[in-house]
C-alpha cells in the first residue's frame, strides 16, 4: 500500500450498531488520520447520546459502488419477475394462512 | 443550530454567475433528457443522491448552502464557548460543553453532506478561513452577559429549527439525513436555554433585568435570521423548485413569532416590538419592521464581531496545524512499520 503526502486526513464511512441484535447502519463519514482515530471521532461524532454499541469505520475510497446513472439497466432484470414474490399466487381461502 | 434559511452569495460569487449568465452553454439532447429526468424525479418529490447526474446549478447552490451552514455552526461555538469558563454553576457548565460540543458535531455532519458533492473539506475551510464564505450572521454579534447564553438557545436556537425542519425534507438525500440528525439533537439547545431563563426570573430584580435586555438586543436579529421578505428573495424560488427549501422565509418568520409570544408571556419577559399584537383576520400576530440595513451591513462585514470571529477561527486552526500533522505523521509511520513488518 502506498503512503501518499496528503494534507487532509483521509475520509472514512461510519456504520454504527444501535443496539444488540440491529445491523450496522451507515450514518456518515468523517476525516481521520488512520483506523483507530476514526473510531474516536466516530464515537463522538456520532454517539454522543448512545446511538450505538458497536461502530465499523470503512476507507471511503475502499468501497465499490453501483453505477447511479445505470441503475436501470443493473436493476431492470428483477422488475419484470413478479413470480418471485408470495402475492402472485393464488391459493383458496379454506387453506388459510401460508 | 444555526442556518439562516437564505444562502446569500459569497464574495466571489457574483462575479462568476454574471460570466455563467453572459455565455449561455447550448445543452446537448443527453443534458436534456438527463435534466428532464432530473426534474421529473423532484416533481414527485424524490431525493437525489451522491454521483446521480444533477443540474450544475443545483449542486453550487447546495454547496454554498450547506457549507454556509456548517460553517455557521463552527462559528457559533465561538459567542457560547466565551461562556463555559464563567457558567454559573458546574451544571450550566456541563450543559454548555455539550451544547457547544454538538454544534462541532453539526458542522462536521454538514461538511460531510456537502463534500458528497465534490467540493474538499480543504477548500471549504480555506473559503471561510479567507472571508470568502459567509456564514450566520447572528454569530457577528457579542455574548455580554449570562443572560445573552439563555437567549441565544431561546431564541437564536428556537429560530434555526424553524428553519431547520422543514430541511430535513431537502431533496438532496444527504443534507436532508443530516438534519434530521441536527434537529434531534436541537431541542435540548433550546429548552436548556428557556429553562436558564427561567431560573434567572426567579431571582433578583437586577437577574431579571438582565433577561430582559438580552432579549431586547437579541430579539430583532433572531427575525432577521430568516432571511430577507419574500419579495427580496430572488433565489428562494429556485430553491422552491428545487426542493432545497419548503417554506419561504415570511412564513417561517410568522411562525417562529407567534411560537414564541406565548413563551415570553409563561418567562415573564416583554419582546422589544411596540407593533406587535394578535390579529384577529389573519390569527396570526403582526410585527415591526426589520432593520435590513443593519442585517446586510453584518452580513457583509461590518458587524460588531466580525472580525473577532474570524480571526479566532483562523487562530485555533492554525494552532491546531501540528496536531493535524502529527497525526498524519504518526500513521503514516505506523503503515510503514507494517510493510517492513510484512515484508
Amino acid at each position: 500500500m502506498s503512503t501518499p503526502a496528503l494534507k487532509e486526513w483521509p475520509l472514512w464511512e461510519v456504520f454504527v450498531r444501535s443496539k444488540q441484535g440491529l445491523e450496522h447502519k451507515h450514518c456518515g463519514s468523517l476525516h481521520a488520520s488512520d483506523a483507530q482515530h476514526a473510531l474516536q471521532m466516530a464515537r463522538d461524532v456520532y454517539t454522543r447520546r448512545q446511538e450505538g454499541v458497536s461502530i465499523w469505520v470503512v476507507p471511503s475510497a475502499t468501497i465499490s459502488a453501483s453505477e447511479p446513472n445505470d441503475k436501470s439497466e443493473f436493476f431492470e432484470p428483477a422488475s419484470d419477475k413478479v413470480y418471485r414474490h408470495p402475492t402472485f399466487y393464488e391459493i383458496p381461502e379454506e387453506v388459510g394462512h401460508m | 443550530m444555526y442556518t439562516q434559511s437564505f444562502s446569500v452569495p459569497d464574495s466571489s460569487d457574483d462575479a462568476k454567475s454574471a460570466n455563467l449568465k453572459a455565455v449561455p452553454k447550448q445543452a446537448s439532447a443527453e443534458e436534456q433528457a438527463l435534466q428532464a429526468q432530473f426534474d421529473a424525479r423532484i416533481d414527485a418529490d424524490g431525493r437525489i443522491e451522491p454521483r446521480e447526474w444533477m443540474p450544475e446549478a443545483y449542486r453550487k447552490t447546495l454547496v454554498r448552502q450547506i457549507s454556509q451552514h456548517a460553517h455557521s455552526e463552527i462559528v457559533g461555538m465561538l459567542p457560547e464557548g466565551n461562556w463555559i469558563s464563567r457558567a454559573p454553576s458546574l451544571k450550566r457548565k456541563a450543559i454548555l460543553i455539550a451544547k457547544v460540543q454538538d454544534e462541532g458535531g453539526h458542522g462536521l455532519y454538514l461538511y460531510s453532506a456537502a463534500e458528497t458533492l465534490g467540493t474538499s473539506r480543504d477548500q471549504m475551510l480555506d473559503a471561510l478561513h479567507t472571508g470568502k464564505a459567509k456564514y450566520s450572521s447572528i454569530f457577528n454579534y457579542p455574548t455580554l452577559n449570562w443572560a445573552d447564553v439563555g437567549v441565544i438557545g431561546w431564541l437564536v436556537d428556537g429560530a434555526a429549527i424553524m428553519n431547520q425542519i422543514p430541511l430535513c425534507r431537502c431533496s438532496y438525500g444527504p443534507y436532508a439525513r443530516a438534519m434530521v440528525r441536527v434537529c434531534k439533537e436541537e431541542s435540548f439547545h433550546q429548552r436548556q436555554g428557556y429553562e436558564a431563563l427561567l431560573v434567572m426570573m426567579q431571582g433578583t430584580a437586577e437577574q431579571k433585568a438582565m433577561v430582559q435586555d438580552a432579549v431586547n438586543r437579541w430579539w430583532w436579529k433572531c427575525l432577521a435570521m430568516f432571511g430577507p421578505p419574500d419579495a427580496d428573495s430572488p433565489n428562494s424560488a429556485q430553491g422552491m423548485r428545487w426542493g432545497i427549501k419548503r417554506i419561504s422565509n415570511d412564513d417561517l418568520r410568522q411562525k417562529f413569532v407567534d411560537a414564541t409570544v406565548p413563551q415570553a408571556k409563561v418567562l415573564g419577559v416583554s419582546l422589544p416590538d411596540p407593533d406587535l399584537q394578535w390579529n384577529e383576520v389573519r390569527q396570526a400576530h403582526d410585527y415591526g419592521q426589520i432593520d435590513w440595513d443593519e442585517f446586510w451591513s453584518t452580513v457583509n462585514g461590518n458587524g460588531p464581531c466580525n472580525k473577532e470571529r474570524l480571526g479566532a477561527r483562523v487562530k485555533a486552526w492554525n494552532d491546531g496545524a501540528w496536531v493535524r500533522e502529527a497525526a498524519l505523521a504518526h500513521s503514516r509511520k505506523q503503515q510503514q512499520r507494517h510493510m517492513k513488518e510484512a515484508a
